[in-house]
């Protein structure tokens, strides 16, 4: 499969490092960042609490972190397969044989809250 | 004093009854007690346990085990915190796991404790294994020996501190975008990231499912060549571990590297690498050829992707892969009205800022919408950035890099930058994107103030024989590994 090579601008970024003289790989510009991230959206689907210090200086971060991840958008990646494991190995099975596994007691040994061999947790359904 | 031998030095004086197994972990606990308060590298230890693992390993010497059967018999390791030991804390250096006791080991734990290793410790590193200075542990950061007013380079931190100083006499730590070959160089030791599948990964924390892999940290690249040897293998509880057989990594290293092709990649030597950095790579460079080996430039054109790549994919795993700390059945709770309150209260309290900006920008780059822009598209990129590997690795045997692109720098000087942090990782990344093998060694000093530079060699995929070879003819033909740090 031929992999067709890309378009590769090298960005004029400021440097960062104190010791660096010159742009490249190794500097990113602030100017890129993106603004609109909405942090707490995101927060919420990954089920994290935030203060609102903490939502501000993520939300100003990660736009950071996005602004240079737009460079990929810079590659024609048209007629490319993705990669999920670097390794090819394909359907791994195993015979479908019982094996013993973690005993109740052990499962349980470090849970916040248990009753009856079971994890107590809050009610779900009203 | 012998914790500061070699583990091919320490063995052959415990073979011959020249030191204990316990006077050796004595020595280390000692060492432990005079180093640690200033680098922090350990989390934990239970001197106890310890000694009672080295008596044993002392009956076993006095009744005929030996080192050929047991390689590690009576030798102190200590593991990163993110390895699972049976009836040991399990903690990632961070407050959701705060308490918890593993009810199971590793896989390459029990090869450790079949080889006759003597385990006692937990190793501080970056929490959940993200970072690349170990400033991001919940439990303090860790310094590094050479300067303990600067970082030892992370996440695996600790593990590459712990050799460093002669707290013990190897570690072993994880590598999911450098976080073993980065301290290593920043901490001048070696430190080697095998090929993807090589080494199990049952009973390692997962941050990048893709991506992770346990390795050594070591003295000297024989020493690494031996517990790689110890801890290879498929194994059935991890369906990702490849079936190819494990070779004895250190009967290759018979010193010839005559015609061995190395390749330079243009794009890892412009500008913005460290001057002395570049001069001491160079300098190695000069010095292999001089070994005989063959110097080849070669391209890998999509390097500077391969951060933003990274960044991507390795952040989607996590999000996936820590959404199981959600105080239910394990670790820190922190009580709701329903829930979704107790999930976000808890996850809140106990995860860091860099997990939690991790996890968000993976749970983005995920989302419905976003899917196909981000996360699609950098396997795509994934794609090329192995593409380039294999392509040269079709001119060349392995590849020449440095580390890291600056010696370790001051604690708190990349903190409250995280795009800045993540940029130290340049060198390393591509390789676990590319899921090859790779190694850091000691290649020289900077001047003042005197701090080791770590070069770094890439190799085939299931090619750490050679990658080890060569790595050992360069360390045996020059000094860098002899010199200690100065801590103490």
């Amino acid at each position: 499969m031929e992999i067709p090579h890309s378009a590769l601008r090298t960005p004029h970024f400021s440097p960062h490092f104190p010791r660096l003289h010159s742009a490249g790989i190794l500097a990113y510009s602030r100017a890129m960042a993106v603004t609109d991230f909405d942090v707490h959206y995101v927060a919420d689907l990954a089920r994290l609490e935030l203060s609102p210090e903490e939502e501000r200086k993520f939300g100003a971060q990660l736009g950071q972190v996005l602004g240079y991840i737009e460079k990929l958008s810079q590659l024609d990646v048209s007629q490319v397969q993705p990669t999920a494991h670097a390794v090819p190995l394909l359907n791994v099975t195993r015979a479908d044989e019982t094996q013993p596994s973690l005993p109740n007691e052990e499962a349980l040994r470090n849970a916040p809250a248990k009753a009856n061999g079971l994890f107590l947790v809050p009610k779900i359904v009203e | 004093m012998p914790n500061r031998l070699t583990l091919s030095e320490l063995t052959a004086r415990l073979a011959k009854r020249q030191v204990s197994a316990r006077e050796t972990l004595q020595a280390c606990l000692d060492r432990v007690r005079q180093v640690d308060g200033q680098i922090h590298a350990f989390l934990s230890h239970d001197a106890a346990d310890a000694l009672a693992q080295a008596d044993a390993a002392d009956r076993a010497l006095a009744v005929g085990a030996n080192h050929a059967t047991q390689p590690l018999l009576g030798v102190p390791i200590s593991l990163k915190d993110v390895l699972a030991v049976r009836g040991q804390p399990l903690g990632c250096a961070s407050k959701i796991l705060a308490g918890f006791v593993s009810p199971y080991s590793a896989t390459v734990v029990e090869k450790l404790q079949a080889a006759g290793a003597v385990l006692f410790g937990r190793l501080n590193m970056d929490e959940f294994a993200m970072g690349s200075s170990t400033e991001n542990s919940a439990y303090g950061a860790t310094r590094n020996p050479w300067d303990p007013t600067r970082i030892p380079g992370g996440s695996s931190g600790g593990s590459a501190a712990a050799v460093a100083a002669d707290e013990c006499i190897a570690t072993l730590g994880s590598d999911t975008g450098g976080s073993i070959r980065q301290p290593a160089a920043l901490c001048g030791v070696v430190g080697l990231k095998p090929t993807y599948g090589r080494v199990s990964r049952y009973g390692l924390v997962a941050f990048a499912s893709s991506l992770d892999q346990i390795g050594p940290f070591a003295k000297d690249v024989r020493d690494a060549a031996l517990l790689l040897r110890v801890i290879s293998g498929r194994d059935p509880r991890d369906s990702t571990s490849v079936p190819d057989p494990v070779p004895d990594y250190v009967a290759a290293l018979n010193g010839n590297i005559r015609g061995i092709k190395l390749g330079l990649p243009k794009e890892y030597f412009i500008g913005g690498l460290d001057s002395e950095v570049s001069e001491a790579v160079r300098a190695a460079v000069r010095r292999l050829e001089e070994l005989g080996a063959e110097i080849v430039e070669i391209s890998l054109p999509h390097t500077e992707y391969a951060v933003a790549v990274y960044y991507i994919v390795a952040t989607a795993e996590a999000s996936a892969n820590l959404a199981r700390f959600d105080g239910i059945r394990y670790g820190l709770r922190v009580d709701g009205p329903t829930p979704f309150d107790l999930y976000c209260r808890t996850r809140g309290a106990g995860f860091g800022a860099e997990v939690k900006r991790r996890i968000i920008l993976g749970t983005y780059v995920l989302s419905s919408g976003y899917y196909d822009a981000y996360y699609l598209r950098a396997q795509k990129v994934r794609t090329l950035i192995r593409q380039d590997f294999l392509r040269a690795f079709e001119k060349v045997d392995l590849i020449v890099t440095p580390t890291a692109p600056t010696a370790a720098f001051k604690a708190g000087e990349k903190a409250e930058d995280p795009m800045q942090m993540y940029l130290s990782d340049i060198f390393t990344i591509s390789c676990n994107l590319a899921g090859t093998c790779g190694v850091s060694l000691p290649c020289g000093f900077t001047r003042s103030p005197r701090l080791p530079i770590g070069l770094q060699l890439l190799g085939k995929p299931l090619g750490e024989e050679t990658l080890l070879r060569v790595a050992h003819a360069f360390e045996q033909a020059t000094p860098w590994h002899k010199e200690r740090a100065p801590i103490g």
